[in-house]
């Protein structure tokens, strides 16, 4: 009933850039936003594509998944589309229409612009289907740790991030499950006007924040149990090791951003 | 109300790479008035396949007919039909939101838009059945009740909506013998006095033993096996081989018959083998 959501959803298939490490999946995708923005010729945004495309085909994801990730974004992607065909001025028309008129430099910056948000989109789903949340939030705890010096609590956010993920889809299946049981007894979740939907959701909140209490309860309990005190100290089970395959993504990531900053500037 | 299934099949995340086949070709009839369990090992399918039976889950492919007609049929209104079909969740004291008992029962009768002497009539039976004096807890909070109390006052949630078909998913898991033997007293007494169709999911052999008329044994999404638990006990081998076990009562009697006790091979009730082996030691012939 609420397994539709894919943005942010990991996809566990064993693939090189599965086993890459987590840190540097970080950087790159952070580097790959900057290429995004770096982009301003064709040629940039089809190297752009090109490579989102040979990412997900070595990450054994099916692009039609990256694809399915845009969904929620339709409307917005439209809105940018459409505001920018409209409102940018341009010399060159190709079309003129009542009120409306169409200009080549308009045409290209409204494609640019979605194409854009695409992929930044497609970019960042790809860290997470292939980046499990638990070593993603290592990862953040690693890369923010220099900050502890000046007492950035980097540990204590990314566990809470860790236990935050977890939970949600525990949260989720108990939802279904209260909110099936509920149905068994007769509630209706669907229709009735704004106030009676939003009344029909306590026989579901009640319960579900009940158990969450309950939840963060035991959890507590359970981590204390076995002496969790905070980060201090703390090793780790599983160390992250740079490879030799993540110096060659760090190459790739490099020469992609090279090659965007020389097209733009010997093709414009 | 007769309740037939056939060939459900269904399969969770279809078209994913986490597809999973939890009900895979499940035929059966339930009769008016029978007492039917479900046993299966963990992950068997014994819930998804009860959540079919009032219509929360759409089969993948099958039909579930409920009086001959199909339960997913466009026409069907299943929100009617799921006051008929009483369901009772695993853990239902989960469910419970309302601030008193009394107005958490009557949240069903409630939905069925019924007036509010009939809810009020209906809330102190179903409180009735389920042993819970009326006067004592109907003005407290659910949630300051224990835990038994809590499962009880679920249960009599469904029972107020006076469905003709009564399941419930495991209710006697996580309490103590006491409660456990108070939950299936209850069932007995609503079977004797409202003639009610149950289907039963349990674990427990013993549960089964005392109250089943038919057991539906599921192995990994199938139907391993369907007859009378006298049947269905009889063949250790077969629950042995779906990671079940036989009553204690049939435990036991097997071991004696290995001894060489002329024991008759299909008992699975305490109070039969007491019998039979009173009348052994006795009468020198068993029953």
């Amino acid at each position: 009933m609420l397994s539709d959501i894919t943005m942010g959803q990991y996809f566990p298939v064993d693939s090189p850039i599965h086993r890459l490490d987590p840190r540097v999946k970080l950087i790159l995708t952070l580097a790959f936003i900057v290429a995004v923005f770096l982009a301003h010729t064709a040629a940039g945004y089809v190297l752009l594509f090109g490579f989102i495309f040979l990412v997900s085909r070595l990450a054994r994801i099916p692009f039609g998944m990256l694809l399915k990730g845009l969904r929620p974004l339709r409307l917005i992607l439209i809105l940018t589309f459409l505001l920018n065909l409209f409102f940018t001025p341009g010399e060159t028309v190709l079309l003129h229409f009542w009120v409306i008129t169409l200009t080549r430099e308009a045409l290209r910056q409204a494609a640019f612009y979605s194409l854009r948000l695409v992929f930044l989109v497609m970019g960042t789903s790809l860290l997470t289907l292939t980046t499990s949340p638990v070593s993603l939030s290592d990862a953040l705890e690693l890369l923010f740790s220099p900050l502890k010096k000046i007492h950035f609590p980097a540990h204590e956010l990314a566990m809470m991030m860790t236990i935050a993920l977890r939970f949600i889809p525990t949260l989720l299946d108990e939802t279904d499950k209260i909110m099936k049981a509920q149905m068994a007894r007769g509630a209706d979740f669907e229709s009735g006007n704004l106030v009676r939907r939003a009344r029909s959701m306590v026989p579901l909140l009640v319960p579900l924040f009940v158990s969450a209490f309950r939840r963060a309860g035991d959890l507590a309990m359970a981590m204390e149990s076995r002496c969790y005190h905070g980060g201090e100290g703390r090793t780790r089970f599983r160390v992250l090791r740079l490879t030799r395959a993540d110096g060659l993504a760090l190459a790739v990531m490099a020469a992609l951003i090279g090659l965007i900053v020389l097209e733009g500037i010997f093709l414009t | 109300m007769s309740i037939e299934v056939r060939h459900l099949t269904h399969a969770y995340a279809k078209g994913t790479a986490l597809q999973t086949v939890a009900l895979d070709d499940i035929s059966f009839t339930v009769r008016e008035g029978e007492f039917v369990g479900i046993v299966g090992h963990t992950g068997s399918g014994k819930s998804t396949l009860v959540q079919h039976l009032n219509g929360l889950l759409k089969p993948t492919s099958g039909q579930v007919l409920v009086d001959g007609e199909d339960l997913n049929g466009e026409k069907v209104d299943r929100r009617a039909l799921r006051r008929r079909i009483g369901l009772v969740f695993q853990y239902p004291e989960y469910q419970l939101f309302e601030e008193t008992v009394a107005r958490d029962i009557a949240f069903g009768p409630k939905n069925m838009g019924l007036p509010a002497d009939e809810i009020d009539r209906r809330v102190r039976r179903a409180m009735e059945s389920v042993h819970l004096d009326y006067a004592k807890y109907a003005e407290s909070s659910p949630f300051e009740l224990s835990g038994g109390q809590m499962r009880r006052v679920a249960i009599a949630g469904v029972l107020a909506m006076e469905p003709e078909v009564l399941i419930l998913d495991e209710p006697t898991a996580g309490l103590d013998p006491r409660g456990r033997d108070r939950i299936l007293t209850m069932l007995e007494e609503l079977r004797a006095r409202d003639h009610t169709t149950v289907l039963m999911v349990s674990h427990s052999m013993e549960d089964m033993a005392r109250l089943a008329d038919r057991l539906l044994v599921m192995s990994e999404g199938r139907l391993a096996a369907d007859g009378t638990p006298r049947e269905i006990f009889g063949r250790p081998e077969l629950m042995r081989s779906v990671g079940l076990d036989v009553p204690e009562a049939a435990r036991l009697c097997a071991a004696l018959r290995q001894r060489g006790y002329d024991l008759p091979p299909d008992l699975y009730r305490m109070e039969e083998l007491r019998g039979c082996l009173l009348r052994l030691w006795k009468e020198g012939n068993a029953c």
